[in-house]
C-alpha cells in the first residue's frame, strides 16, 4: 500500500536526521554542541515512535512518547547545569 | 472515511519528517554553537509537533480514538524544547565558547563581564564559608 510506503519514507528521513545529529555529536568542538545534538536526537526519536505507531496501527506506544520527552528534558537540563556551575544539585546551606 | 484520515496523517507526518531532516542539516552545516542551537531547537520542535499532530489526527479520524497522551506529549515538547536550548546556550556563553568568524557585534559581553564577576565572587564566598563551617557543625 502507498500509505505504508509513505510511513517508511518518513522513517528513513528521520533516521537520516538522527545520523546527521550523531555526526555533530562525534565531531562537535565544544560539549554544548554535543548536548544540543543529543537533545535533538531525543526529539527525533519521539517523532520516530509516533510514525512507527502509525505504521503498526497500534495505541501501545503513546506512553513512550511522553516518557522519552520528559527524560530527554531532564537529562538536558541536568547536563546544562553541570556545564554551567560544575555541580548538578547545589547545596545552598 | 478512513481515506481522509490517511491523507491528512501522511501529509503531516511527511512535513514533520522533512522539517526534522532540515533541522539536522542545519545542525551539521552552521558555523558555531548558537546558530546550530537556533536550527536544532526551532525546526526540530516544529517537525516533531507536525508528526505528533499527524498521528493524533490519523487515529482520531480513522479509529475515532482520541489520545490524551499525545496531547500531553505535544504540549510538553512544545514547552520544554526551547527551554533546554536556552539553558545550553547560556552555559556555552558562560564558558566562553567562541562565536563564528563573521560575527559583527556581541552585545551580551559587557553585561556578562559585570554580572559574572559579581556572581563568581559571591559564590566563592558562599562555598568557602560552607566548607569551613561544616566540620565545626558536625563536631
Amino acid at each position: 500500500m502507498i500509505f505504508d510506503t509513505l510511513m517508511i519514507i518518513a522513517l528513513c528521513l528521520l533516521v537520516l536526521a538522527i545520523m546527521a545529529n550523531l555526526y555533530r555529536v562525534v565531531k562537535g568542538p565544544s560539549s554544548a554542541d554535543r548536548v544540543q545534538a543529543l537533545d535533538s536526537v531525543g526529539i527525533n526519536i519521539i517523532a520516530s515512535i509516533a510514525v512507527f505507531s502509525v505504521f503498526l496501527h497500534t495505541h501501545a506506544f503513546f506512553d513512550l512518547i511522553l516518557l522519552i520527552g520528559i527524560l530527554s528534558f531532564i537529562g538536558t537540563t541536568a547536563f546544562a547545569k553541570f556545564l554551567e556551575r560544575g555541580v548538578v544539585i547545589e547545596r545552598k546551606r | 472515511m478512513s481515506g481522509s484520515g490517511e491523507v491528512i496523517g501522511a501529509a503531516l507526518i511527511l512535513i514533520g519528517a522533512v522539517f526534522s531532516l532540515i533541522s539536522a542539516i542545519g545542525n551539521v552545516r552552521l558555523p558555531d554553537v548558537y546558530t546550530r542551537s537556533h536550527a536544532a531547537s526551532k525546526s526540530s520542535t516544529l517537525g516533531v509537533l507536525c508528526a505528533l499532530l499527524g498521528t493524533l489526527l490519523y487515529f482520531l479520524i480513522s479509529d475515532g480514538y482520541f489520545s490524551i497522551r499525545l496531547i500531553l506529549g505535544i504540549f510538553f515538547v512544545f514547552l520544554t524544547a526551547p527551554v533546554a536550548a536556552h539553558m545550553i546556550c547560556r552555559s556555552a556563553y558562560r564558558h566562553h565558547v567562541p562565536l563564528a568568524e563573521g560575527t559583527v557585534q556581541d552585545e551580551l559581553k559587557d553585561y556578562y563581564m559585570e554580572n559574572e564577576n559579581m556572581e563568581l565572587d559571591s559564590e566563592d564566598q558562599i562555598d568557602v564559608t560552607e566548607i569551613e563551617s561544616k566540620p565545626l557543625a558536625t563536631d
